[in-house]
């Protein structure tokens, strides 16, 4: 793998290996917390910033990191920071925090986050890591966020049900579309086959660009390619 | 490894560990009164529904007192009351409480009662009754627990604190008998164990908090 440039950390986080679509790596808490898009969100801001600063720290300090004890101190790294984040929610989210429950300490576990300090944190300079880690999280981040935004949709029919727990406030239900939806989005199979959804979409449109790719190229060319 | 790098090894770990460990303990101290604040502020939001139009000017959650079992309330783990005052004087207590005798498991109660005895609301905690049959207990699914707001022990009397079937004044739930039972009778033994002690309750010291 080489490191490449901060754009093209950003580009590869967000979609080329995407850790929840392509790596399909930190799969728990994706499944389990995305009923909702504000569920979602949480999860994957917690992530996000969990995963930089992981990152930055892993990076910074591997000079002094023997190869022996490597491991232990990624874990003592990652949940050190796990446990500030969960702080903080409880200070700032109180609500959103009681929501999310066991799945903001259990970002611990979230192997997505010590695959990419032993992938690449551990072998980049800082920059690079810090835009790995931003990459990578905000590809989590989104799929979250879009798979919670996806099942609310066709489980509840409606949108950005209790935004209160980010922006505090009176309890707010979201905008309705009709008055039930489709439950089996709600449950736990509705998890899977709305990631199967969105990895089949992603595939998908890496198919059809690879193909206007090769119809681009001339006739000599795409010849010697196959 | 040889000694020297055993030695290296540990050293770094014990660096490191000392600077996670700094990390955590600095937002520890930044957030503490916030968490604190906030679960307080939870805490009497949750208590709030069983103290429907009471007047009070103090805080809920520093007037609490455990009692740790064995008791003579209902339930065999520790009971919990908060007192609640206006202008010193004591006007109502919330009692939580466990009905041991439901369909499947406790039952956690909370009960809201004037000084002179009067309820002032009920609301399920938690329970495990069946979802359709015994769960209608719960306040957002059917309005069997505001048929005892207002009322108190003489109104109806200690024998009419049960459901129909049993010769009682108070609506069972169709389907099922054991849970409006068993909240019912812990009820009952909460009111009479309220006019009871009802100035001891008052006067106690509040129970500190432990961590």
């Amino acid at each position: 793998m080489t490191s490449g440039g901060f754009i093209e950390r950003l580009q590869t986080g967000l979609w080329k290996e995407n850790p929840g679509l392509v790596q399909l790596l930190g799969l728990c808490p994706l499944l389990a917390v995305t009923t909702t898009f504000v569920n979602g969100f949480g999860l994957g801001i917690a992530t996000l910033l969990v995963l930089t600063c992981s990152n930055a720290l892993v990076s910074g300090t591997r000079r002094w990191i023997q190869q022996d004890i490597r491991i232990p101190i990624y874990v003592l790294i990652i949940a050190s920071l796990v446990t500030c984040i969960e702080l903080i929610f409880k200070a700032y989210f109180p609500t959103l925090d009681r929501s999310l429950g066991i799945f903001i300490p259990l970002i611990v576990t979230n192997c997505a986050i010590v695959a990419r300090a032993e992938v690449f944190a551990s072998r980049n300079p800082v920059a690079a890591s810090i835009g790995d880690g931003i990459g990578m999280g905000a590809g989590f981040a989104i799929l979250l966020m879009a798979i919670g935004a996806f099942r609310e949709l066709v489980g509840q029919a409606s949108i950005l049900s209790r935004l209160d727990m980010l922006t505090g406030g009176e309890p707010f239900n979201g905008f309705s579309f009709a008055d039930s939806g489709l439950l089996l989005a709600i449950l736990p199979p509705g998890a899977f086959f709305s990631l199967a959804l969105a990895v089949a979409l992603k595939n998908f449109v890496d198919h059809k660009r690879s193909i206007s790719r090769n119809a681009k190229m001339p006739r000599s060319l795409r010849q010697a390619r196959r | 490894m040889n000694d020297k790098t055993v030695i290296r090894t540990g050293l770094t770990l014990a660096m490191i560990a000392a600077i996670c460990t700094s990390l955590v303990a600095a937002t520890y101290q930044l957030t503490r009164e916030r968490i604190a604040a906030n679960q307080k502020a939870l805490l009497e939001q949750s208590l709030q529904p069983a103290l429907a139009g009471v007047f009070f000017d103090s805080g809920v959650s520093e007037s609490r007192l455990v009692l740790a079992p064995p008791h003579a309330l209902p339930g065999n783990d520790a009971a919990v009351i908060y007192r609640v005052f206006a202008n010193e004087q004591p006007v109502a207590a919330l009692f939580a409480v466990t009905a041991r005798d439901g369909f499947s498991g406790p039952i956690r109660i909370l009960l809201g009662v004037e000084y002179d005895g009067t309820v002032t609301g009920i609301r399920i905690l938690q329970h495990r009754e069946t979802p359709g049959l015994g769960d209608r207990i719960e306040s957002t699914r059917s309005d069997w627990v505001f048929q005892f707001d207002s009322r108190s022990m003489g109104d109806p009397v200690v024998t009419g604190w049960a459901i129909r079937s049993d010769g009682g004044e108070f609506d069972q739930l169709t389907g099922a008998s054991v849970t409006p039972r068993a909240v019912i009778k812990a009820l009952r033994d909460t009111l009479i164990y309220f006019d009871a002690h009802r100035d001891e309750i008052f006067l106690a010291d509040a129970t500190e908090e432990s961590e």
